[in-house]
């Protein structure tokens, strides 16, 4: 059977540095160049919840096919600020190659029962004229294990450093790294470039796959109080604010935010704000009142562990239920869950769709794994995305919230200023032209209005990606982000009467789940959280859940090892 | 009753004698005076007695959450400019609820109206002390007396960096209209403070004590001096009436914003998605 890591076929590097060392900068450079020589590039990030110091890695995966999915392995460690944290070091193995200062980690790594390759990297920087080219010199020590080229990386740093003096130091510092790297490996390259077809690529992470698909379904307004992992989006909105013609504002909190987005999604912009779980609880209200109003609002909900304050910049997936169940009261929404960056685009874009065409609120759950994992994907199309769902000129017997003509679930959509009606807006339950009433017979009438769309929903939902043989005895059931690990460890696993399930929604599930789930077959569900939450959400819906249940609740993702001996052991395959 | 193209027609639900009618008369006379155009007005609301006002008018009316006005207001405004806005509530809605919003709406300075109906009292919820209620006052629920001391909206609003800072009152519904006027044509974010009584629960604030404890500023003064309108906003007993602060130099939260950068003033419903720009950024 297939390992993860079949010789020669891959090489994963991981950095770790304590946070403001400006290590990115090797990271992003290393990961350029390795893409550029035609290699598949894979990173993702993990951090404490600090500005300064702490450790922190990233993880880049080199390859000669696509990966896309993290791993435990380690094969060069840049080991570049003390106290490295256990899931590192619980991974290094006697084929780890560890890399940094002698003089600074030396004593550590000896500790580990380890030894290390000096790369005496402050004195060579300072030789360079400032600590700061280190990281210039792993970057190029990088390129010379792959054998790139001394000048591999002359465009890109020219086009970091403006400056041309800073811009030539940087380049001095990355051949003296190269020269360590192409003696290190005698002049044979670590890996072989892949014969790779010639696909239209981009490298794109989570956060800007969400941005940029929000943007291609016309996202003109966004709102957020900062909190992680759901500022990434936002700050890529806020770069790019000019290109996409939007208004970009960070306000006092989060109940701002969504009440924010409900005004400008009332006179007609598409609004979306983003926050993460404690911001969300506090969105709550707002997105009642968007339920009530049948107000088009977007909500990126980017996971992370709780309860309350948790552990503020891992990975977790354990907001589905709060999302399904936020705001007082009853009404119909659709819950996204991307699984991967390619996915993260085309959903952000189906997100609005929805919430635009069935007059609902719709969220999407990433979590910080996603946003901060990237890699190359097929380049995706703007155009691909439905175009904005234009509002109705209104006459003057507009009324808002219009009971609609049979076979049709919303009422037509007007806005302020557009027309001779007036469009009206009701927190309380309202009549049809959207004022105050307690008559008992519309308030029942404008409640089934609302949740009738539930049936569209449903029938509109995403049905899951299914991938395995066409005869199968046992599903495994995922969603969001779990998806890329668990393919990669079922590929390996290679049981042939298994398939796997992922499901990009999450709420209502389509047709296609509930017939999956009614088959006779064994269920396993993984999830990024303690209790199951999908398991239960699926039984809610078609009475049948989980029969086996793997789950992930520590702040990290499941990795591919991890979950080839879990779900390996549950299936009684051995890789 | 004045008849304006504003005028609303069915029930109204307010107590018989309630300040809010007066204000609501101050308001349609302002916008039939500006000779704004019914579909071109928004008028929005939080939750209490004074937040149903948007209700009792011909025109746009956007009823939303209590204490978030504000919000709803700067996202309407700054989705369509062609829109006049007009956020109104209470001083529980305002002040209490809204708190963080109205600090900050202020510092965003969004080119809206903001008309609080202040009659120092939680009347909806029926008769508990609200952010401006006097010390000592007996409430249902502070029985033996308030004892947090009231908040002033507008030192507060002048601290934040307000635009236009006023305060007016229903027992004189000409001049109130006169303020309304000029707060909404004033660019930028207004704030119009009114005094009201509340017949049924506030018995101190009354008509009677409006009257004895106010006094009018001169129309005509000029108003540009921030630390005299700060001054001002502390005097008590009389408590001034009129345009305390106003600053028209000053840039809008829409004038800053990306859309609206080069001049164009397109609403963004009818704005169509950048897509060029966003393949660019997947070069």
């Amino acid at each position: 059977m297939e390992k993860v890591h079949a010789p020669g076929s891959e090489v994963t590097i991981s950095f770790c540095a304590a946070a403001g060392l400006g290590l990115q900068t090797a990271e992003d450079l290393a990961r350029q160049m390795l893409t550029k020589a035609g290699y598949y590039v894979f990173s993702t990030r993990e951090y404490m919840s600090r500005v300064r110091g702490g450790n922190n890695s990233t993880q880049i995966r080199v390859s000669r096919k696509p990966v896309r999915a993290y791993v435990d392995r380690i094969d060069w460690l840049f080991a570049l600020s003390p106290q490295l944290r256990p899931n590192i070091t619980e991974n290094i193995t006697d084929d780890t190659k560890i890399l940094g200062d002698a003089s600074a980690m030396g004593q550590e790594i000896a500790s580990l029962g380890r030894t290390m390759i000096d790369l005496d990297l402050a004195k060579r920087a300072s030789d360079l004229g400032s600590p700061k080219f280190s990281s210039m010199i792993v970057a190029g020590f990088i390129a010379g294990i792959f054998m790139l080229g001394e000048d591999s990386a002359d465009t890109l740093i020219e086009k970091r450093f403006k400056d041309p003096d800073l811009s030539d130091k940087n380049k001095k510092a990355f051949r003296v790294g190269y020269g360590l790297g192409v003696d290190h490996v005698g002049g044979t390259p670590v890996l072989q470039v892949p014969d790779k077809p010639d696909n239209d690529e981009v490298f794109l992470d989570g956060n800007s796959a969400v941005a940029l698909g929000a943007a291609s379904a016309g996202c003109n307004y966004i709102t957020a109080y900062p909190m992680s992992p759901g500022t990434g989006v936002f700050t890529f909105f806020a770069k790019n604010a000019k290109l996409f013609s939007a208004v970009v504002e960070q306000v006092e909190d989060e109940i701002s935010a969504i009440n924010m987005v409900v005004g400008a999604a009332y006179a007609g912009a598409r609004a979306m704000t983003t926050t993460s779980g404690g911001g969300f609880v506090l969105m709550c209200e707002g997105l009642s009142l968007a339920g009530i109003t049948e107000t088009p609002v977007v909500v990126h909900l980017a996971q992370r562990p709780g309860p309350a304050t948790g552990l503020a910049t891992r990975t977790e997936q354990a907001d589905l239920e709060l999302a399904l169940y936020a705001g007082h009261g009853e009404f119909p929404r659709a819950l996204y869950a991307p699984v991967n960056v390619e996915s993260a685009f085309r959903i952000a874009g189906q997100a609005f769709h929805t919430a635009h065409k069935y007059q609902v609120q719709s969220v999407i759950l990433t979590d910080q794994y996603l946003l901060d994992t990237g890699y190359d994907v097929r380049r995706p199309d703007p155009s691909s995305v439905p175009a904005p769902i234009p509002p109705v000129r209104t006459d003057i017997d507009y009324k808002r919230y219009a009971f609609p003509a049979e076979g049709e679930y919303v009422s037509p959509f007007g806005v302020p200023g557009y027309g001779e009606g007036f469009v009206s807006f009701d927190s309380h339950e309202h009549t049809e032209d959207a004022h105050i009433t307690e008559d008992r017979t519309l308030r029942k009438n404008m409640v089934d209005k609302r949740l009738k769309k539930k049936e569209a929903l449903k029938s509109e939902a995403l049905p899951p990606i299914v991938i395995g043989p066409e005869n199968y005895d046992t599903v495994v059931v995922c969603w969001g982000s779990v998806f890329e690990p668990l393919k990669e460890a079922m590929e390996i696993l290679g049981s042939r009467n298994t398939v796997l399930v992922a499901c990009e929604q999450v709420y209502p599930i389509s047709e296609e789940l509930c017939r999956i789930m009614k088959s006779p077959f064994r269920k396993i569900f993984v999830e990024g959280n303690a209790t199951g939450q999908f398991s239960r959400v699926v039984r809610s819906q078609t009475g049948i859940g989980a029969d086996e249940l793997i789950l992930k609740y520590n702040g990290f993702q499941f990795t591919v090892e991890e979950l080839v001996a879990k779900l390996g052991s549950l299936l009684g395959v051995k890789s | 009753m004045i008849r304006t193209v504003f005028d609303y027609t069915g029930e109204i639900s307010w107590c018989p004698g309630c300040g809010d009618y007066k204000i609501l008369e101050s308001l349609k006379m302002a916008l039939d005076e500006l000779g704004l155009d019914p579909h071109e007005v928004v008028v929005a609301s939080g939750i209490g007695q004074a937040a149903k006002m948007p209700h009792y008018l011909k025109c746009h009316c956007v009823n939303g959450l209590h204490g978030r006005s504000l919000p709803l207001a700067t996202g309407i405004k700054a989705s369509n400019r062609s829109l006049t806005v007009i956020a109104v509530g209470g001083d529980g809605d305002m002040y209490g609820e809204g708190g963080n919003h109205f600090m900050h709406a202020i510092r965003r300075n969004p080119d809206i109206t903001n008309i609080v109906c202040n009659n120092m009292i939680y009347g909806l919820t029926k008769g508990q002390g609200s952010p401006t209620t006097a010390v000592g006052m007996k409430t249902s629920t502070q029985p033996f007396g308030v004892t947090s001391r009231p908040l002033n909206p507008l030192l507060l609003a002048l601290s934040c960096g307000a635009t236009f800072v006023a305060r007016a009152s229903a027992a004189d519904a000409e001049k109130t209209k006169n303020i309304i006027v000029q707060a909404i044509k004033h660019k930028g974010y207004a704030l119009v403070d009114i005094f009201q009584p509340c017949v049924s629960f506030n018995k101190v604030n009354t008509w009677q004590w409006l009257s004895k404890s106010t006094k009018w500023l001169d129309e005509g003064r000029d108003a540009s001096d921030k630390l005299e309108a700060m001054r001002l906003s502390m005097e008590t007993d009389p408590y001034p009436l009129g345009i305390i602060y106003r600053s028209e130099q000053e840039k809008t939260f829409e004038e800053s914003q990306a859309p609206y950068e080069t001049g164009d003033d397109t609403p963004l419903y009818s704005r169509m998605p950048a897509l060029e720009n966003i393949r660019k950024l997947l070069d």
